[in-house]
């Protein structure tokens, strides 16, 4: 126990450095994301087999090799940044994908007399999709994309073993320095990722619950 | 999907597409362009880097190993998953509160953990406990814990899905509540989720990459030695063998599995509605893989 006592400020930190890599690449993931799936229900057939191939390349790649060509093959052309860039990168490049397809089944689980209704006032492609269809999809995507983001808060994880000290770089660095408190420390770790992703859950919960709540 | 948002085009439309489609390739090519410029420019796509694979007789034996080492944890895990999600399904299913709480407990904390965290638990935690285990070992009860857990969930959805009316006649038949999971929902819950069940499996044969950080000697491990062995310019081509690796065996379980259903459902036949069915109820799980 003394072991994680004595070393609660460089759990702070690790806890904060974990905050920071989901938070940036939340971020970045959702713009990517959703511009991923516009592409994909675009009646613009390159950009739909860009999309398509973008999503089945990343969904079939492991988030470790996705990591691997950031941190390895990236510098090997000049291209070199901290590694905690690096690794906002790479969970990027992977929840894009995951996002998008969140996204995508939000856009095909609104009712087509939505979109018909839509253009029969006139409205546009981009209309229909900004005005109309967007916003029920979000609705319809709060729970997938809160699965995304729980899958990214534990997936930031592996940044660990690219030198970035989050929660589970630290965790296993106590560990290391006190042999005799291993289960003390790993358990706190645990408990730091519990906070987090169960916190993302009820907020999930409590979105949806509202959501569904205000009148259609 | 784009009959939703628009209606079929008429000539304007279609000319305005051709030129958005037209803009579009441009900009895939240039974008693809660009980056192999940038590559030959770092000689990175010269003859010499990527015959490596010709050259070198141990790369390829050291991929092929790293492979099968992928292939075995992987199946390891998913068998041991599979059993566990199994029982935690059942045991959540059950009357008993003092069995299904715990049980609910158990699912909603593995499936908020890092695998990694449970990885390193198994791996440095468990000898604490006088359980030294293998890498090997650390890697399948790390993928079988969270696996297991998620998968639970699935067949949980799957078995919510199923009619209530099936449970109530195979109750009248004077079925037990063991029987009942077991002959009635189980299997029909795995049909139903089998589009979220193999995308599962695809996610743990993903995760099985993390052995790396343990020592594992994985496909990645092995990919990661030749790298530090060869040099730092053979990255691009032993990763990218790599990726497409994983790709082409994650393909191929996707397309057995699919295969799969549509033999299954040729031979029962009425099998249409039940896929349509499942679509529906792969909805709010569906998007849990990580």
């Amino acid at each position: 126990m003394d072991a994680v006592l004595d070393n609660l400020d460089i759990f702070r930190e690790g806890f904060i450095q974990t905050l920071r890599l989901s938070l940036f690449a939340a971020v970045a993931a959702l713009i990517l994301g959703t511009a991923l799936a516009a592409m994909r229900v675009s009646p613009v057939p390159p950009l739909r087999w860009a999309g398509t191939a973008y999503v089945e390349t990343v969904r079939n790649t492991p988030l470790t090799i996705v990591f691997f060509f950031v941190v390895f093959v990236l510098p090997q052309v000049d291209i070199v940044f901290s590694y905690f860039t690096f690794a906002v990168m790479a969970l990027t490049i992977y929840h894009t994908a995951l996002v998008c397809e969140a996204v995508r089944s939000g856009v095909n689980g609104v009712d087509a007399g939505q979109a018909e209704a839509a253009r029969a006032l006139g409205l546009t492609f981009s209309q229909t999709l900004r005005l109309v269809v967007l916003p029920q999809a979000f609705r319809n995507v709060v729970q997938p994309l809160g699965s995304v983001g729980s899958a990214l808060i534990r997936n930031t994880s592996i940044a660990a073993a690219f030198g970035v000290q989050e929660l589970t770089g630290i965790s296993q660095r106590l560990t290391t320095a006190n042999p005799g408190d291993v289960i003390a420390v790993l358990l706190a770790g645990i408990v730091c990722y519990l906070v987090l992703t169960l916190s993302l859950a009820w907020a999930v919960g409590l979105t949806e619950r509202r959501l569904t709540r205000t009148p259609r | 999907m784009s009959i939703v948002l628009s209606d079929p085009p008429g000539p304007r439309g279609r000319r305005r597409i051709l030129i958005a489609s037209v803009v579009a390739v441009a900009a895939v090519a240039a974008l693809v362009v660009l980056a192999v410029l940038r590559l030959s420019d770092k000689g990175q796509l010269d003859g010499e880097v990527w015959s490596v694979f010709f050259d070198e007789p141990d790369l390829r034996t050291l991929l092929w190993e790293g492979l099968l080492d992928t292939l075995r944890a992987a199946a390891t895990g998913m068998v041991l998953a599979v059993a566990v999600g199994t029982t935690l399904a059942f045991a959540r299913q059950s009357d008993r509160r003092l069995v299904s709480v715990p049980a609910a407990a158990v699912v909603e904390m593995l499936r908020g953990l890092p695998l990694l965290m449970l990885i390193f638990f198994a791996y440095l935690g468990l000898p604490q406990l006088g359980v030294n285990l293998s890498a090997f070992w650390a890697l399948v009860i790390g993928l079988t814990a969270y696996n297991g857990a998620v998968l639970s969930e699935i067949f949980r959805a799957g078995i919510q899905s199923i009619d209530k009316g099936q449970t109530e006649a195979a109750a009248a038949l004077g079925l037990r509540g063991t029987q009942i999971f077991t002959l009635i929902q189980f299997p029909q819950a795995v049909r139903r989720m089998s589009p979220t069940l193999v995308s599962q499996l695809v996610t743990l044969l993903k995760d099985t990459s993390l052995g790396f950080v343990i020592g594992y000697t994985e496909l990645l491990r092995q990919g990661r030695s030749a790298v530090e062995f060869l040099g730092g310019r053979y990255a691009l081509p032993v990763y990218t063998v790599l990726a497409v690796m994983y790709i082409i065996v994650n393909l191929s379980l996707s397309l057995t599995a699919r295969w799969l259903e549509r033999r299954q459902a040729h031979r029962l036949g009425s099998s249409a509605p039940i896929l349509l069915d499942a679509a529906d109820a792969a909805g709010p799980v569906a998007a849990s893989r990580s």
